[in-house]
């Protein structure tokens, strides 16, 4: 089976999303992000979906509970690159994902994550959607 | 039955043309709101082929049912006609009278045809008006088809002139919204924003409402869903330009906007700004030693 890679850069994870994500793979980036978090100690996650081309209402509510779970676990979630596509159809099923912060791309994103760990910013927005 | 009364038009057509020509073009011209008529030069051009045509349906021996294959050409007779008059601005009853026009003509000459033959002359008159009246229903439902069209391409063009998004400073876009949003122009719209967030690079993005007219809780859910559109891509999404009686009306039909807004443009521009780090200060006055 297909594995995605989880990178460690500095006290980050950084997870590049390039193939189509289905369920049973997703469920699996789940348990080991977790599981690295804690063996890791990150303080951050950034999930690059950039190349992410389609998202269906499973996967949305995934990338929601992976910012709950790693929140949990003292680590600020950030999703970077989003498609314009994948956007609207997000917003279309009424997931607008009011808990995960988000970022053009990964230089932004490290950015807004270093801010984040540094106390300068919320971890998740205050808006409920 | 049908069929004798048609041979008897048919050869009233076929040989009385010409003075059938003459008298319905002159009925025509007389006719209420001749101007227009008048002004339409290929009034002549179009009587003459209507009644070849008529001629040549005729002859096909289909009465009744124009959509026959004999009938064909008076088929594109009439949408031409129809969609040429839609074009110059014609009323529906304006067009349709170049069929209905033909009727006294025609009716005339039957009943000289039929003489004293009184259920003849009835049998005649009741298969022609049924045909003209086919005729002229046709050319309504062209005129109609081809105004539709019109209006749909006015409807298209307005949705792609009115969703410009302008780089207003680097890594600041705005959309300046004019008009009623609904459903199709709120995807227009967001599609438009999110291609130039990626493209521009964006963090900020300003959405300016001072065009539209009203805002009602379907415009604002609409509103509210390209802003979290915007923000899924790694954008802040600021509203600007909300008019105190929208700002009254958003309060008063309980509308959470959760959004940062601004009231103006300016305002909405300079915490956009701040917000990515920059500021617009006023150039110092050098001094008055330091010029000399």
């Amino acid at each position: 089976m297909d594995q995605i890679p989880i990178l460690m850069v500095g006290d980050c994870l950084l997870v590049s999303i390039q193939v189509d994500m289905h369920d049973q793979l997703a469920l699996a980036l789940q348990d080991s992000l977790m599981t690295k978090i804690v063996e890791t100690g990150a303080r951050g996650v950034m999930l690059d979906i950039s190349s992410l081309q389609f998202v269906d209402s499973f996967i949305g509510r995934l990338l929601n509970n992976i910012a709950s779970m790693a929140r949990v676990l003292d680590a600020a979630t950030v999703v970077v690159g989003m498609q314009p596509a994948v956007a609207i159809t997000l917003v279309e099923l009424g997931l607008t994902l009011s808990g995960i912060r988000t970022a053009l791309n990964v230089d932004k994103g490290l950015a807004l994550i270093r801010r984040i760990i540094d106390g300068e910013e919320q971890a998740f927005d205050r808006r409920e959607g | 039955m049908a069929n004798k009364a048609d041979t008897i038009i048919s050869t009233l057509i076929t040989r009385s043309r010409k003075p059938l020509l003459d008298e319905w073009l002159a009925r025509q011209a007389t006719m209420a709101g001749s101007g227009a008529i008048a002004a339409d030069g290929d009034v002549k051009e179009y009587c003459t082929r209507f009644l070849a045509e008529l001629d040549t349906g005729l002859a096909a021996g289909e009465v009744g049912d124009i959509r026959g294959a004999g009938w064909s050409g008076m088929r594109e007779l009439l949408e031409e006609v129809s969609r040429s008059r839609a074009g110059k601005g014609f009323t529906p009853s304006e067009t349709a009278s170049f069929v209905f026009s033909l009727k006294a003509p025609l009716f005339a000459l039957v009943q000289r045809e039929a003489g004293d033959n009184a259920a003849r002359l009835a049998d005649e008159l009741q298969s022609a008006t049924t045909l003209l009246d086919t005729l002229g229903l046709y050319t309504v439902e062209v005129f109609q088809k081809a105004r539709e069209e019109v209006i749909a391409r006015q409807q298209e063009e307005m949705l792609e002139l009115s969703t410009p998004v302008v780089r207003l400073w680097e890594g600041i876009v705005a959309v300046p919204l004019i008009g009623t949003l609904d459903s199709n122009r709120t995807q227009v719209v967001m599609e438009n924003l999110l291609q130039e967030i990626v493209s521009a690079g964006a963090q900020i993005a300003i959405i300016d409402i001072t065009g539209v007219p009203t805002v009602d809780t379907l415009v604002a859910q609409h509103l509210l869903k390209t802003v979290s559109a915007a923000r899924l891509m790694g954008a802040d999404c600021i509203i600007s330009g909300i008019r105190p009686q929208i700002a009254q009306t958003i309060v008063h039909l309980g509308v959470d906007l959760s959004v940062t807004s601004k009231a103006s443009m300016s305002g909405a521009l300079e915490l956009a700004l701040k917000r990515i780090g920059k500021a617009v200060v006023e150039r110092k006055a050098r001094p008055a030693a330091e010029v000399s």
